[in-house]
Order: C-alpha cells, then structure tokens, then sequence
C-alpha cells in the first residue's frame, strides 16, 4: 500500500515532466511544475515519515514489468525511508527556492522537462529491490542530470564539464553493473533478496567491494574519482547544483551502503575497512584544498561535496573496519556518525547552494573577486549562507559539529581494533579529518567574507538587491533545520538506530532520549557526551551579555564608519583584501607541496605604464597522474588504429571473415 | 533412429552446402545469380521437409517465403539490374579456383568441428543442420571476401543469409514472426543495395570493388 503510494509518485513526477515539454511556450510553466514537483516531494517526504514513526516494517511490491523473467521489485526498508527523507527534503526546498529562482533562467525549456525527471530517477533508486531496476534508475538518475548539466551548452566549459560526466558516469555503471553480476553469481539472481542470501568466497566479495566502490564512488566524488564533480555540479542552475551535491551525491552512498553493508553482509577482511578509511580520508583533505585554491563560489561549494563525501567515507570505513572484528558497538557508532553527516551535508551544502543561486540572481557573478559587500543589499540571504557556512565548518552548536564530533568519538575507539595497520591507519585518518575541519573554516570564512562583507568589488554587485520571498523561504527553512539538528542531536541519533540496527546486525546506540537535558552521550557519560542546547544557550546569553555590556559601557548608538579605515587611504574596491589574497598563506604551505602551485611576479620596466602581474600557477595532480596518461593511451591507441577507418570494403570483409575462424579455430582447439 | 527422414533432411541440407561450394567458382554473372536461385531453391526443399518431419506448420510458411523472395524474386531482380548495369556477359576473374575449394573444404571442415561437439546432447537432426549452416555461412562469407564486383558480394551475403535460415529451422524453428521479419530486411537491403549499386555505377562507370579502390588512391599490394 505505501510502497504503491510511493511508486505512484515518480510515475506522476514524469508525468510533470511529459507536461514540462508540451507546455512549453505557456507562460506561467516554470512557476507551475516547481509547485507541482514541490508538493509531489511534500508529500513524499510526509508519507515516508509518518511510515518512519509508525513502526517502519519493511514492505515489498513486485510489479510485471522490466525483465520478463524477473519482474520489477520494489521494496521499502528502513535504510530506503532514511534516504527518502533526504531526496525528498531536498527536492521539495529545492523546488520552493526555483518557484523565485526558476523566473530568471534564461532557458526554461531546457530545465523545466528534466528536473521532475531527475527527482523520478533519485526516488526509483532508493525503492529499487533489484538489480535491474536500481541500475536503470540509477542511469536515468545520471542521464537527467546530465541533461540539466547541459542546460547553459553555449558555453564551452559546460560542454567539457558535460561530456567529463558522460564518461565518469558511464564508468561509474559499468563498475557497478560488474559487482551486481559478482553478487548475482552464475545463476543471475537479481533481486536483492537472493543476493542477501548468497555466500560469495572473499576473493569474489573483495572484488565486489572494491567494483562498488569505483562505482558509487564515482558518482558520489571520492578522490580520484572526483575530476568530474567540480565542473558539472556548477555548470547546472542553482537549484540543480543543490540537489545534485547535496542529494545525488547521498543517493551514490545509498549505492555503496546498499552494496557493501546489506548485499555483501559482514565484512571478510580488516583491510576493507582500511581501503575505504584511507579514500575517505584523502578525499577530505584534498576536497578541501581544492576548495581553498578556487575563487567560483559554485566550485568551491562543489570542491567542499567531494571533502564531506570523504568524511563520510570515514564513518563507513570505520564502521566495516569494526564489524570485521565484531565490535559491533563501535560500528554502530561509526555507521551513526556516517550517517548522521549524509542528513547535515544534504541540509547546508543545498542551504548553501541555493545561497549562491540567490547571489547569482542578484549580482549575475559566482566570482568572488567581483562580489563583496553584499551583506548590507541581502541581510537574510547573508544570515542564511552564514548559518550555512558555520554548519559546514563544522561550529557547534549546529548540526555539522555533532557528526564530525560522532566520527572523531569513533575514531576514538579505534585502539581497540586488533590490527596493527588499523591502528596506526585510524589515528592519522583522524588528524586528516582535523586538518580538512580546520581548513574548512579557513575556506568559508573566505567564502563569507569576501562575498558578503568589505565593499563590493563590481558594479553589478553594489547594485544587488534581496532576493524573493520563496527562496528566502527555502533558505531559512534548510538554516533552521541545520539548527535543529544540532540541537537536538539524540532525536537524529535515536531516528537513526534502526537503520544502523539493520546494518550492523542488530547493534546500534543506546537510546538517546532518555538522556536528562537532551544530552548526547554515544558511548557512555563518562567518556564524552556533547549537549548542543546548552552550548547554544550558553552562547546566546554570552553573546547577549556582551553586547549589553559594550553597549553600556561604550555607546548604545550603532556606528557606521569608514570600512577597515586603517591603512586604507585608497577608495577603489581593488585595494581591499581578495580571495587569492585569502588564499595565499594555505597555497604557501600546502599548495607548493600538492598542487606545486608557482607564483610568478611580472614586473614591467620603469617608464612602462603597464600594471604588474602576479600570476599562480596550479597544477592538479590526480589528473597528472591518474588521468592523463590514460586520456595519453587513448589517443595514442586510436591513433594507431586511425588506418583502420580507410579501409577497403573487401578489407573490412576479410577482418570480419579472419576473426570469425580465428575464433572458431580457437574454440575447436580449446576444447 | 536413422530413418528415411533423418537422411533426406540430411541430404537437402548437405545440398545446400554443395550448392554454395557451386557459387565459389561461377565467374560469369548470369550464372552465379542462377545458382543462388538453385541455393535458394534447396533451403525451401530443406526447410519445407523439416516441417513435414517436425509437422511444424509454421515452417511451410519460412519454406514459402524461401520460395517467394529468395528463389524467384530476388534472382529475377538481380539479372534485371545485371543486365541493365550491362555486366551479364562480363566474365568475372576468378583467383585461383583450386585454392578457393580447398579453402572452403577446410572451412566445412572447421564448421564441423565447431558444432558436432558443442551440440553433443541436441537431437542429431538438430546437430547436421547446425554444422551445415554453419558451413553455408562461412563459405558465404569466403565468397564475399574473394569477389571482385558489388553484384557478387550481394550473393554472398543473400547466400549467407539462406545459412542462417537453414539454422533456425533445424533448431525447431524460429518464431515465425522472426522470420518475416528477417525476410523483409533482406528484401529491403536488396532494394538499398540495388540503388547503390546504380549510384555507384554513375560515379565511377563500373560496379568493379578495385576501381572504386583506385579512386581512394589505395595503394594494391
């Protein structure tokens, strides 16, 4: 009954989407399929949480559709409901903010049609219960995408970033394809059911782990997989770039938790969990470095996905790294804490991409050397990217601190783990994690302060103005639930327990609502316990008490001075303090190291005119290493087999007829 | 088990493996459509026997269709466009026909080899059908390979196509709608291909592959 509910709903969102294309010159169309798909993913995300409190059996529907042999099954478990509820969550804002935004896109046509169509995909994912079905909505998921990457095509990064997708996309199903056909064996078992059941041997169950790690982690950014993520997630409209980093993204570690944690069953090897906790810690801290060179608000936002992807990665490879050697508690900490982040990055990194999109409608730029200032024409897009952005720096007391806080507390616990690797391994994972949290800060105070304070640095942006009222409305509400979240972190934790139950056979965190003042204590009360509505009272009233008392003892009456009036005799905009001017001390120390980032100074002669140039130079070393000599092979490959595209017809003929015996002989021979 | 059935499916499909072995050496237009006709007339004795012993009514349909198309259709189609292209005399140079029937005995004999061991638990009848079909194809395919004109590539294709056929009736038949189908794409790449020809022939005054090559510049070894 609710799974027909929820199938019915990606039905008529592709019905919104067949509407989409015929209505297409009609002029109130952009405004009526975002409420369409607002509503539709309303009452997604409603019916999927009143199934949550009501006791959340699972529930399975088979439908005589897709393979004849073996059917379409869906199937609605409490680890689907969980990412439902982030799919839909995000859909749903993401809709309320396009009702504003969708007015300013200069190519309607273009997005209107496959934006229902990719919300479709996302949902179909997460209800599919075999493996046909999962990788048809999985590529429908990426094809859609892929559409609304294209939606700006003239411009020719948004065809590179376009066809980069395409490839890593298509790798990405091809390795996911591989390991469905690993867990299905030779008897082509496709529904998950027989998968769950089936015993693989642990060199057949390693290849799985590592086929579903390539293809999940594609899709979800984990380095060096990540080339596509930074271009194509900003090439799309705003609202498109939140869903995509902050939901698409969570459906591939969907993917990967479906695959590894349910399908595959407990993990064979300690090194599983190694392999997946180092990924994820070296995507953090190059996920954030990256983010630390760019001056594109969008790909910095994109750069900051592959970072929290990498936290989330942590978790997982903890938890695995646990359940190996049945420590079940500690997995159920790990895997709370994965999960627990999967909800926070879906809030603020579309809290913060809907911010951006609300900056580019105001000021036509993602460039953050041509913004500033903006804080005085949009306070309230201000204050909701600033609660975004300490959400992500992880500042207590909002919801990002709580689940870095959880994933350290499992770090914690890792000088118990019997392996020596592992111990050594788990430690510098975690001082990486502290590493890529501190640069995160750094990077959005960058990413605050030079868009929204200062003054602004173009004409475009001291012409701002606030934006509508539907995205304000969008934006608060993700600012809101970032609080809440933070606050009362034992109600997420204790909404999490039976997907981690289901997970991590049965284990999972003790319940937190019983804890007096709404404390969280994951491990026991002694150890460590976090209480995010203390921290926040205690920061209200401090906060209150010292402006009281500034007011009192100074001037009650608020000034407005010249801005940083100090050793700054010059008017123009261009002397103030820029991104790359930010950025230079942490390119300095890291960059020279992981980028070999070069600044060259070009001074011209006296009596020259011209002004002086800095210039830096950044090199990218996974596509040095990784994927430039593979692009080199390629070319030089079909280089060589240029000829063959001239030959004769008599030619081609014989290759077609010499291969065709050559393989018959061979088969006579094998035999 | 060997009874009178079994050897006469044997023997038409056996004749159909003699009747391209025919085609490998016919240097004159005119008369290697006249054999493909004859190839296309065997597959419809073959094919309308194997209904009669598998009482397969469908397969008389194949059989008619074998008939219609392919033994008069077609070849008629093809003198009208020879003669018009004004080749039907022309006297195709044939390399070396020896070699060519040594290469296609050890191609049968390949064919052979291939399938009586694959299909060791099919039905025996099933079994020579496959192997010679098999057979009909690859010598198809050699005669596609050592011919000059576009003409005679088209029967070596229509050739390797009646193999196929002669497959699937074996192997209890295939759906009829299959069938039809595959009869009607034929036809079609007939049709295509007779076009193309003309064209060709309008671009370069002959239908001859090398001098099509010679005007790629392709360098001949």
């Amino acid at each position: 009954m609710i799974l027909s509910l929820l199938l019915s709903l990606p039905v008529a969102l592709l019905t919104v989407s067949g509407a989409a294309v015929f209505a297409h010159r009609h002029p109130g169309r952009s405004r009526g399929i975002y409420s369409a798909t607002l509503v539709l993913s309303t009452v997604a995300l409603c019916v999927v949480l009143i199934h949550w409190l009501g006791g959340h059996t699972p529930a399975t529907l088979t439908l005589p559709i897709g393979l004849p042999w073996l059917g379409a099954h869906f199937r609605l478990d409490a680890l689907a409901a969980f990412f439902l509820v982030v799919v839909n969550l995000g859909g749903a804002v993401a809709s309320l903010f396009a009702l504003g935004y969708g007015q300013h896109e200069p190519a309607p046509e273009r997005v209107l049609p496959f934006f229902p169509a990719f919300l479709a995909g996302m949902n179909l994912v997460l209800l599919a219960d075999d493996a046909f079905i999962f990788l048809f909505a999985w590529e429908f998921m990426s094809l859609s995408s892929w559409a609304l990457v294209l939606a700006h095509h003239r411009e020719v990064a948004n065809v590179r970033a376009g066809y980069l997708y395409l490839v890593m996309a298509c790798f990405g199903t091809l390795a996911l394809l591989l390991s469905f056909g690993l867990l299905a064996g030779p008897q082509g078992g496709y529904d998950f059911a027989t998968m769950r059941a089936a015993q693989l041997t642990p060199g057949l169950a390693a290849l799985t782990l590592v086929l579903a790690l390539l293809g999940a982690g594609s899709k979800a950014g984990l380095v060096p997989l990540h080339v596509w993520l930074p271009l194509a997630h900003p090439a799309a409209p705003s609202h498109v770039s939140a869903l995509m980093s902050g939901v698409m993204t969570k459906v591939a570690v969907y993917g990967f938790i479906r695959i590894v944690f349910d399908l595959l069953g407990e993990p064979m090897a300690w090194w599983w969990g190694g392999l997946v906790l180092s990924l994820g810690g070296v995507s953090a801290v190059l996920g954030v470095l990256y983010a630390l060179m760019q001056h594109d608000l969008k790909r910095l936002l994109a750069y900051h996905t592959v970072e929290n992807i990498g936290i989330i990665f942590i978790g997982l490879g903890l938890a695995l790294a646990f359940q190996a050697n049945q420590m079940y508690a500690s997995a159920a900490l790990a895997l709370t804490a994965a999960l627990f982040h999967v909800l926070n990055h879906s809030l603020f990194k579309s809290l913060l991409f809907l911010g951006t999109g609300a900056v580019l409608t105001a000021t036509g730029e993602r460039d953050m050397e041509r913004l500033g200032g903006l804080i005085h024409p949009m306070p309230w897009t201000a204050l909701a990217f600033l609660i975004g952005a300490a959400a992500i720096s992880a500042l207590p007391p909002l919801n990002g601190f709580v689940s870095e806080w959880l994933t350290f507390q499992a770090i914690l616990l890792t000088p118990e783990l019997p392996q020596w690797m592992l111990k050594f391994l788990a430690p510098a994972v975690g001082a990486l994690l502290a590493l890529s949290a501190a640069l995160a800060a750094a990077c959005f105070v960058k990413a605050f302060g030079i868009t929204f304070l200062g003054r602004p640095r173009s004409p475009a942006a001291a012409q701002a103005r606030e934006t509508d009222r539907y995205s304000l409305a969008a934006l608060f509400i993700l600012a809101a639930l970032c609080l809440l979240a933070g606050i009362l972190p034992g109600l997420v934790v204790d909404g999490l327990a039976p997907i981690v139950g289901l997970l991590n056979g049965g284990a999972h965190l003790t319940a937190q609502h019983g804890q007096p003042w709404l404390t969280l204590a994951p491990v026991a009360e002694v150890k460590s316990s976090y209480n995010g509505l203390l921290v926040l009272l205690f920061m209200a009233l401090s906060g209150s008490l010292a402006v009281l008392l500034i007011h009192r003892l100074a001037s009650d009456v608020a000034r407005r001075g010249p801005a940083w009036d100090c050793g700054f005799p010059e008017s123009s905009p261009m002397t103030q303090y820029t991104a790359g001017s930010f950025a230079q001390p942490i390119r300095r120390v890291f960059g020279s190291v992981v980028f070999q980032a070069r600044e060259q100074v070009t001074m011209p002669p006296p009596g020259d005119a011209r002004a002086a140039r800095l210039e830096v130079q950044l090199q990218d070393p996974v596509w040095d290493l990784g994927y430039a000599p593979i692009t080199a092979a390629v070319i030089a490959v079909s280089t060589r087999f240029n000829v063959l595209q001239y030959l004769t017809i008599r030619r081609y003929l014989s290759l077609v007829f010499g291969a065709l015996v050559l393989l018959l002989l061979g088969m006579v021979l094998w035999r | 088990m060997h009874d009178l059935g079994f050897d006469i499916a044997h023997f038409l499909a056996g004749g159909m493996v003699v009747t391209s072995f025919l085609l490998l050496y016919q240097a004159r237009l005119s008369a290697l459509i006249n054999v493909f006709a004859l190839h296309s007339l065997v597959l419809t004795l073959a094919v309308g026997w194997q209904a009669f012993i598998q009482h397969a009514p469908h397969l008389y349909v194949t059989a008619g269709i074998a008939l219609v198309f392919k033994a008069l259709m077609i070849p008629t189609a093809l003198h009208r466009i020879v003669r018009r292209l004004g080749i039907h005399r022309t006297l195709e140079v044939v390399g070396g026909v020896g070699r060519d029937m040594l290469a296609g005995a050890a191609l049968v004999a390949l064919a052979i080899l291939v399938m009586l061991p694959v299909t060791a638990t099919a039905d025996p009848l099933a079994r020579e059908d496959l192997a010679f079909a098999l057979a009909v194809v690859l010598l198809g395919l050699l005669l596609m390979v050592t011919r000059q004109n576009a003409v005679s590539l088209v029967i070596g294709f229509m050739s390797l196509e009646n193999g196929l056929v002669l497959a699937a009736a074996g192997a209890r038949g295939m759906p009829l709608a299959v069938e039809i189908s595959v009869a009607f794409s034929v036809l079609i790449a007939l049709i295509v291909i007779g076009i193309f020809l003309f064209r060709i022939r309008e671009r370069f005054d002959s239908v001859d592959m090398q001098a099509m090559d010679a005007f790629r510049e392709e360098r001949r070894r």
